[in-house]
């Protein structure tokens, strides 16, 4: 056992990562591609646990699959911008499928999920292995990306530039300008957004279009999946997602500091994946989603508004009463 | 025509002379998986009434607040909101849900609630201002729950709930109300409030159509009763429609409800 883990020195633990120039340098770009991908898996998928509907992001990035291969055949490049296009257009294909079957149907949303993107993803490895002899891709591939190639990637290859500033490989530079699209639309949309996933009937009857944020919602959703995984990777994807939203939502229960968390815990999970993946010797984007677990289990654990600390504490104290704000503020008065 | 058609003072009762109605349905039909459950509805409502819609279950009576908001395709017919579609009268209209229609665990507060009935005043991009918020704590006053506002709304009894529903609603300031079911599963206390919130709003020349479950208390509550089922059975005046001969027709051969009836129409006598 002991050969397997190696030692852990608080020491190295904190600075290995940033001591060579060169892998500090790498380091940097996966820390900064890390917490892009989170904050903006995050603040989107804060929408979806609202909306109950997390597993829409996990049945996104298997349905990509076909689209991806068509794309390919269709322009016989590995380009990533085909690909990019032929992903977002099959993950906006699989909202619009799982819609109709929970409207059309007596199917609940859960399964209809669980419908479209399975037959996609079959759809994809089916088209994947006939024209095997043309398409140089496998699923590995696609649902396999890592992060830890972005480092290599940033310290071999040209920078993409913006305003002459380098913004590291494509994926990065991508993955910058959607996370920045995220918070710009998510400010401008505020309302829309909370209403529409509140109370849809309100939202309808003040005049705004539920569906249409829901099909917004869902087609950014497709955009953030398919730039971030691309490059990092399902795992991390899927873990962002959920993870950094659950975790503010049993910290606060106010939405806007809920969004705030989820970008905090984005740099933490982030900076803190890459300090374990030193140590441990093992892929980043792996452990920024353990990182992100044990963060949740801290605020699980911890919370100061309903943690199981203060649950206990409660239960032994005040003998009976639940340990909610309720109790707290009726006894206050 | 050079007066705006939004006049928050019609209140007062002079524009309701020459203003078209508030609701006006001609020919509606609606249906769910193409089993109709609103036919051929015709019904003119005039201003400044409290309106109760009574019927047995599945006679359509959410269903008609529903398609009149929007909110369903209609098969046939149109509804006009004082004499406009009610999209291009969005802000006269205001819209309390079904308390269960929503997830009560939903990360906001009393306060951000009341702010959503707001939005329908706000540009896009814009938050609400300190007037809106002095509004929405106005409204809180008035139900009651203006201690609450930072309360989350979990932390609510059903009560509490429909009462910041109904805060909601106020905020809108609108002129003609659909509720849906403000009654149902609510305390004796909230009972009453909505009852009085309901009796001014009335004063103030706003036109309340309820959905309502409870007959008994239906007779006491309204000006005027719609007895749906399916069809309009009857719309009118209160003591001229609620008689036994036309609740039985709305309800049918349903002997519980038959009995309850007799007994409200004997206590009537």
């Amino acid at each position: 056992m002991s050969e397997l883990i190696p030692p852990f020195h608080w020491h190295t633990f904190l600075f290995s990562p940033w001591n060579d120039p060169l892998i500090a340098t790498s380091n940097f770009w996966i820390v900064l591609m890390g917490f892009m991908v989170a904050t903006a898996c995050g603040l989107v998928g804060n929408y979806l646990i609202v909306r109950r509907m997390a597993l829409v992001g996990d049945a996104i990035s298997h349905s990509v699959l076909p689209g991806i291969a068509i794309a390919f055949l269709v322009s016989q490049t590995r380009g990533s911008t085909a690909m990019f296009i032929g992903a977002l257009i099959a993950g906006i294909v699989t909202t619009i499928i799982i819609e109709v079957i929970h409207k059309k149907t007596r199917v609940k949303q859960d399964a209809a999920i669980g419908i479209a993107f399975t037959s996609l993803f079959a759809i994809g490895v089916i088209l994947i292995s006939l024209f095997a002899a043309q398409i140089d891709l496998d699923q590995e591939c696609v649902l396999y990306g890592e992060i830890g190639y972005i480092g290599p990637e940033a310290l071999a290859g040209e920078h993409t530039r913006i305003f002459g500033i380098p913004l590291g490989p494509i994926t990065v530079a991508r993955m910058i300008l959607v996370t920045i699209a995220t918070c710009v639309l998510i400010a401008l949309f505020y309302k829309e957004l909370l209403v529409s996933s509140f109370d849809p009937g309100l939202a309808s009857s003040l005049g705004i279009n539920a569906t249409m944020v829901h099909y917004g919602l869902m087609s950014w959703l497709s955009v953030v999946v398919v730039s971030s995984f691309e490059s990092v990777g399902a795992i991390l994807v899927i873990g962002m997602l959920i993870l950094p939203g659950a975790t503010a939502a049993l910290l606060t229960a106010r939405f806007p500091r809920i969004l705030l968390l989820t970008v905090l815990n984005a740099a933490l999970s982030s900076l803190g994946g890459v300090h374990l993946a030193t140590w441990l010797n093992c892929s980043p984007a792996g452990a920024m989603v353990v990182m992100a677990s044990l963060l949740f289990s801290a605020a699980w654990i911890f919370s100061p508004h309903d943690g199981l600390i203060r649950r206990w504490y409660y239960m032994r104290g005040a003998g009976t009463s639940e340990p909610s704000e309720a109790t707290v503020e009726l006894t206050s008065k | 025509m050079i007066s705006t058609a939004r006049q928050p003072t019609s209140a007062l009762g002079q524009a309701g002379a020459t203003e078209a109605p508030p609701l006006e349905i001609h020919d509606l039909t609606v249906s769910y998986h193409k089993k109709p459950v609103l036919w051929g509805i015709d019904l003119v409502v005039p201003a400044g009434k409290l309106v109760g819609i009574v019927g047995p279950n599945g006679a359509g009576k959410s269903t008609l607040i529903k398609a009149v908001m929007g909110l369903l395709p209609l098969n046939s017919g149109w509804v006009k909101i004082y004499g406009k579609s009610f999209q291009k009268n969005l802000k006269r209209v205001g819209y309390v849900p079904q308390r269960e229609s929503v997830d009560w665990d939903f990360p906001v507060n009393v306060m951000d609630v009341v702010l959503m009935g707001r939005y329908g005043h706000l540009g896009l991009i814009k938050r609400p201002s300190k007037r809106d918020r002095e509004i929405a704590r106005e409204c809180l006053d008035k139900v009651k729950m203006l201690p609450y506002s930072d309360r989350q709304i979990s932390n609510l009894s059903g009560g509490q709930q429909q009462r910041v529903f109904l805060a909601r609603a106020l905020a809108q300031e609108s002129d003609v109300y659909f509720m849906d079911e403000p009654f149902s599963g609510v305390d004796a206390a909230t009972e009453s409030a909505i009852i009085t919130l309901l009796h001014e709003l009335r004063a103030k020349g706003k036109t309340i159509l309820v959905v309502h479950h409870d007959l008994p208390t239906a007779r006491n509550y309204f000006d005027m009763l719609l007895l749906l089922n399916m069809r309009v059975v009857a719309f009118g005046p209160t003591e001229e429609v609620f008689t036994y001969e036309l609740l039985q027709k709305t309800y049918g051969g349903r002997l519980t409800i038959l009995s309850e009836v007799a007994e409200a129409v004997r206590q009537k006598v």
